[in-house]
């Protein structure tokens, strides 16, 4: 054809023009690490759960969930969700509720009475769990939903461990409780209850492989001088009495201790009629080691602290305390003042130590300040044997114990076929300053409810309330998808040179190189930090 | 009856993002939609990150949706012409006239007219420029068009300068900008202080049935009033602001941020008026000192050196201040 002077393309579309020869650096869509994600001990994927609840499909995200931890419902209850202390959302008005969302999920799945189907082929191995507790139950269920044959072992009359017999039923209600471990029940695991392991190296020899996960159950003593009328007991005792009948308390309760458990003993002295009930402990109020909101509840509750104290003597009517003071150090230091209290019962909450009697005459295994020692998978010293939660060093939590029984399952399936699991490496951290929290509109986190206080202090009867269905939604929502695309349409919107091509729901986008220039619009205006712009190889 | 952007309300993104899959579909923006006109497609020359280019396909991409596609653009010399259309290439994909550098309001009436003389009243008009081309030499045709009352929206994207001949001062330059022709010298560098002209409020002056300003950094509130522009008959006047990376030396990527701060310090206000008379306003969101804004374009350079211009700043805030008090910007 007759072209003009200097001009070699027919008249027609810029599109013949392939602008993205200019770039030198190129968009690329990454799923980054949200920092909730990253702080969960049972490893959830909270962001994909909550993006999923996010347009109502519930039994979705449940099942989201389920992939990671057995138990939302428990989760929702008694979980500490150190997902909410890292969740970015903190830092625009209030990190996202994300406890409350997995309680409703939680809730629904009971309610709605959703399963969890086994597929995978039986492998005919047999795996023998010690502990019903959380992580043993949490191995079982990974275990099993891996094709294994798993038996729970447990010397209780329930099943649950300390989320049966040591957290009060007013945070954990047994309905719920049993609920989800049924659930894990019905899957096939055969559950043998008053069954105390002995002898592990006997009864290792029915099995492949096993979990121990006994928790620890013994609660720490300090010597106290006492009168012959002095009753003295321990909190998780105590605790554990509460399933079989009502402790003889007295009217006077003094709690020694400043952790969760001197909390959960001290309300619980409350319900059970306790006029007076004071807490001992021997730092100051933000030394405890107990949550602030457990804190805050017990005194709401008419429980009354007595910080920087420690117990001296006690008999049948009263106990002495000495005043303490904390050094330049911070430790507690005695000061030579006294005080006395009347009390018809001491509950010492000192903490608890584990019972590790059955691993005796187990070779090769090492223990380490009362605990086994593990290693990153989990085994101990003795091949295939592999243990977890409260047990192991770790923090002691029913989350952490969780994490641990769905991390040993893998050690141990990985273990059971010769070959070792390795986790896939985690990705970038999505940080706050990644975001563009400009597009996320202001929306203040939804509140739970509690019982008003007459009942709490009388009953048993759970103290925080669900979300209903629509708020559970709001909080949902949230949520600012921290490093992962949910779809805003932002790229494809803010880019000038249409160079972003939309590929429809739930597919998200693709760049077209071709005409991409690489201007890293399209990143910058990322509401969740889910492109990053790299260099072009030149 | 339309509804201000600024009324949807979504506790996620949505208000402010370009679209969202929790979203009605009516209540995402036209930029959302797979099937919107990319009024101007890919392939155009315009710089990495331009403002111009994306202010256009922004608002032609609403005009098409409000249209039905019955429309043609008239559009004045400038970047934004020059680079979608170097023969034999075009980037536009809607009816496209290019008129000279002073006359796109005066081509746009004889459009109108010629339209309305064969009864094709349902044929819209838009003439646009940039800012030399609205605020400066166009502006006797753009008065007129407004006096006159021709049925056109004029669209004026302005990145405060002649960009296309190389970033020379024109009376929509702020001051203190450095430019070409203003050179970041003496005593009081860059562009002077009291000088330049508010085109907006001149539109007003005219009392035209509708006249707003806008900004690329929000979507859904650019899309909604060139969609109530529609609405009207007769002469109309959208002013939006776009950001130029290489006239204003800020980074490519941060073109939409650059703009959102120029609306967030008070710098530029955003408002709508109908028949002279200011019916909103778009609130500030997250206030900023005039100096973030300033501070990430090289034409203010000169006011963060050793030691910084802060007389000069305080004096660009003094207007983002009087901004703020004259239209309400803050609640
Ligand atoms: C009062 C109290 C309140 C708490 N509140 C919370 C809370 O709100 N949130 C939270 O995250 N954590 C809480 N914790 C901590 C949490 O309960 C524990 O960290 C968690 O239960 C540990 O789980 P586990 O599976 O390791 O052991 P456990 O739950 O202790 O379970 C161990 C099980 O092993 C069984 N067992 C022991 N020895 C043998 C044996 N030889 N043979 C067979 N069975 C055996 C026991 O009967 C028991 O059922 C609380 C703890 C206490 C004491
Ligand atoms: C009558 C006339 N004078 C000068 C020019 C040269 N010229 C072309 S574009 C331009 C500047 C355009 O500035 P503006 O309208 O702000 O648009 P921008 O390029 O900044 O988008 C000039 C001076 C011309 N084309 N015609
Ligand atoms: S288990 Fe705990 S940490 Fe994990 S998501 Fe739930 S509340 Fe958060
Ligand atoms: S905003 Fe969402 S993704 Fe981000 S940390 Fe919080 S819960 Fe996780
Ligand atoms: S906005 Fe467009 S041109 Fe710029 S980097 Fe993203 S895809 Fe490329
Ligand atoms: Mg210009």
């Amino acid at each position: 054809m007759d072209k003009p002077f200097a001009i070699t393309l027919d008249v027609g579309s810029s599109k013949a023009n392939k602008t993205g020869a200019w770039r030198t650096e190129r968009p690329v869509y990454a799923d980054r690490m949200p920092p909730c994600n990253q702080a969960c001990p049972a490893g959830e994927n909270i962001q994909r759960w909550l993006y999923l609840a996010e347009d109502g499909s519930y039994e979705s995200a449940w099942r989201e969930l389920m992939a990671d931890n057995p138990f939302p419902a428990i989760m929702g209850r008694v979980c500490y969700h150190p997902c909410q202390t890292a969740c970015n959302r903190a830092r625009l008005d209030e990190s996202v509720g994300i406890n409350s969302v997995e309680r409703f999920l939680g809730d629904e799945a009971i309610r709605q009475g959703w399963t969890v189907p086994v597929t995978a082929e039986p492998t005919g191995k047999r795996i023998m769990v010690v502990g019903a507790g959380p992580a043993g139950l949490s191995a079982a269920y990974h275990l099993t939903l891996m094709g294994h044959a798993v038996t729970v072992m447990d010397s209780g009359a329930y099943a649950g461990g300390m989320m049966r017999f040591g957290i009060p039923r007013y945070r954990l209600p047994r309905d719920i409780l049993s609920a989800e471990i049924q659930r894990i029940l019905d899957m096939g695991v055969t559950l043998e209850l008053g069954h105390t392991v002995t002898n592990l190296p006997a009864a290792l020899r029915h099995f492949d492989a096993a979990f121990l996960a006994v928790g620890a159950h013994i609660g720490r003593r300090a010597y106290i001088p006492a009168g012959d009328a002095a009753r003295i007991l321990d909190a998780v005792s105590m605790l554990r009495g509460m399933e079989g009948g009502v402790p003889c308390l007295g009217r006077r309760v003094v709690v020694y201790g400043g952790g969760n458990t001197a909390m959960d003993a001290a309300r619980t002295a409350r319900r059970l009629g306790a006029t007076d009930t004071v807490v001992v402990y021997r730092r100051t109020r933000d030394r405890m080691p107990a949550h602030d909101f457990e804190v805050e509840e017990a005194i709401e509750e008419g429980v009354t602290m007595k910080w920087l104290s420690t117990i001296t003597h006690a008999d049948g009517e009263r106990v002495t305390v000495e005043k303490m003071r904390l050094d330049e150090t911070g430790f507690p230091q005695p000061t030579g003042e006294f005080e006395e209290l009347a009390a018809d019962t001491v509950v010492l909450a000192l903490g608890q130590q584990a019972d590790l009697t059955l691993l005796q005459g187990l070779p090769g295994v090492d223990f380490e300040d009362g605990v086994v020692k593990v290693g990153d998978n989990l085994m101990t010293g003795y091949p295939g044997v592999f243990a977890g939660g409260d047990m192991v060093p770790a923090e002691r939590t029913v989350t952490v114990a969780v994490g641990h029984g769905k991390k040993a399952a893998r050690h141990i399936d990985a273990w059971l076929r010769g070959t070792t699991y390795r986790p896939a490496p985690r990705p970038a951290p999505a940080a706050f300053d990644i975001l563009n929290p400009w597009y996320y509109s202001d929306a203040p986190a939804t509140v739970r409810s509690t019982l008003e206080l007459a009942r709490r202090t009388s009953t048993f009867d759970e103290v925080q309330s669900g979300l209903d269905e629509s708020s559970a939604l709001f909080e949902a929502r949230r949520c600012l998808s921290c490093g992962n695309c949910f779809e805003c349409d932002n790229c494809f919107g803010v880019c000038p040179d249409n160079a972003v091509i939309k590929l429809g729901a739930g597919e998200r986008y693709a760049i077209d190189l071709d005409y991409c220039k690489g201007c890293g619009l399209c990143a910058a205006e990322c509401p969740c930090g889910a492109i990053t712009m790299q260099a072009e190889q030149t | 009856m339309t509804v201000p952007a600024q009324q949807i309300k979504f506790y996620q993104t949505g208000s402010f993002a370009v679209g969202n899959r929790l979203l009605d579909l009516e209540d995402r923006s036209v930029q959302a939609d797979t099937d919107r006109a990319n009024a101007l497609t890919s392939g155009h020359r315009a710089c990495q990150g331009c403002g111009e280019a994306l202010g256009a396909r922004y608002a032609l991409d609403a005009a098409m949706r409000a249209t039905q596609g019955q429309m043609v653009a008239v559009n004045a010399t400038g970047c934004l012409e020059v680079f979608s259309t170097p023969y034999p290439q075009t980037s536009w994909q809607i009816p496209w006239i290019h008129s000279l550098f002073g006359n796109a309001p005066a081509v746009a009436t004889g459009v109108a007219a010629a339209l309305k003389a064969k009864g094709r009243t349902d044929v819209r008009v838009i003439g646009q420029g940039g800012d030399g081309g609205t605020v400066d030499i166009g502006f006797a045709c753009l008065s007129g068009m407004f006096e006159r009352n021709d049925d056109v929206l004029f669209i004026c994207y302005d990145n405060e300068a002649y960009m296309n001949t190389g970033v020379q001062r024109s009376g929509a330059t702020p001051p203190a900008a450095r430019t070409m022709t203003t050179q970041a010298v003496g005593p009081e560098p860059g562009n002077a202080f009291g000088q330049g002209k508010n085109v907006p409020l001149i539109a007003l002056a005219h009392e035209i049935p509708y006249v707003a300003t806008a900004t690329v950094a929000e979507l859904h509130d650019l899309e909604y009033k060139v969609r109530r522009a529609m609405e009207f008959r007769g002469a109309r006047y959208i002013h939006v602001m776009v950001p130029c990376p290489l006239g204003w030396g800020s980074a490519a990527c941060d073109t939409i941020r650059v703009a959102r701060l120029a609306k967030e310090s008070g710098l530029f206000p955003v408002f709508e008026a109908e028949d002279g008379e200011v019916t909103g306003v778009v609130k500030i969101r997250r206030q900023v000192p005039v100096e973030e804004y300033l501070r990430l374009q090289g034409r203010y350079a000169h006011l963060f050196g050793d030691p910084p211009r802060t007389d000069v700043i305080a004096r660009i805030q003094a207007m983002a201040d009087r901004n703020i008090r004259r239209f309400g910007l803050v609640e």
